[in-house]
């Protein structure tokens, strides 16, 4: 995860850990595996709500992810916070510097 | 009751509640369905305006569908949510990005598309919907 502040936007860049399943795939003994992917990822700057996202199992593999804030500085708190379809959730967080 | 069971069953009761809490946030009948008009219904979209203000960047032709990168900008006032579709895929609602307190309607993702489509974009400002779409040719399928 990183944080960077370029001009007066800061660019969030994310890379999850995760199978994303889509419940459609075949293991190597002919059996579906059950779908398991994440389902909302929220995300927050200093505490505060500024991402919620909503996804469904067509998102890739160890998901990746590129968002912009207007209006955060250096050494603010941006956290992002994922929870699966199995209720699994996790949690990064990073300060923001300067690109 | 135990002092050590009613300390198990509480840490189970905590454990449950953002599973439970998350699944109602989360649109299922929009990302079950199979058609992309179904998919669009129950995220409440109704009459799209075609707009050159929202900007894709993806890949003309996709190697791989099961990793297509795709770049969404907007540029239309008081953008408050992003959705994507993926018309071809088995279900056509990818994701759905919502903006709040100086987010910038901008995201940048990875894909997995089953076969060659139009990925569709659907932006909402106010009590209007706004889309676009870019076709990307996939050489192989990555929905397996």
């Amino acid at each position: 995860m990183r944080a960077q502040l370029k001009g007066d936007v800061v660019e969030v860049k994310v890379l999850m850990s995760h199978p994303m399943e889509t419940g459609r795939r075949k293991d190597d003994f002919d059996r579906l595996v059950p779908a398991h992917f994440v389902q909302l990822l929220t995300a927050t700057l200093n505490g505060k709500p500024v991402l919620e996202a909503q996804w469904g199992n067509g998102i890739s593999k160890n998901p990746y992810l590129t968002f912009r804030l207007r209006g955060a500085k250096v050494g603010d708190i941006v956290a992002v916070t994922w929870h699966d379809n199995h209720g699994a959730t996790a949690t990064q967080d990073i300060a923001v510097t300067q690109a | 009751m135990q002092r050590r069971d009613f300390l198990l069953g509480m840490a189970a009761l905590i454990a449950l509640l953002p599973a439970r809490v998350f699944a109602a946030l989360w649109n299922k009948a929009a990302f079950e369905s199979v058609r992309l008009n179904d998919a669009s219904r129950h995220l409440d979209i109704d009459a799209e305006i075609p707009s050159a203000d929202i900007q894709i960047i993806a890949p003309d032709r996709a190697e791989n569908g099961a990793i297509v990168q795709v770049e969404v900008k907007s540029s239309i006032v008081n953008t408050e949510a992003i959705a994507i579709f993926v018309e071809k895929n088995p279900t056509p609602l990818i994701a759905n990005f919502i903006f709040s307190n100086g987010a910038e309607p901008y995201v940048v993702t990875r894909i997995k598309m089953a076969e060659t489509s139009d990925i569709k974009i659907v932006v909402k400002a106010g009590d209007r919907y706004f889309t676009n779409a870019k076709n990307v040719v996939v050489l192989e399928n990555g929905c397996g």
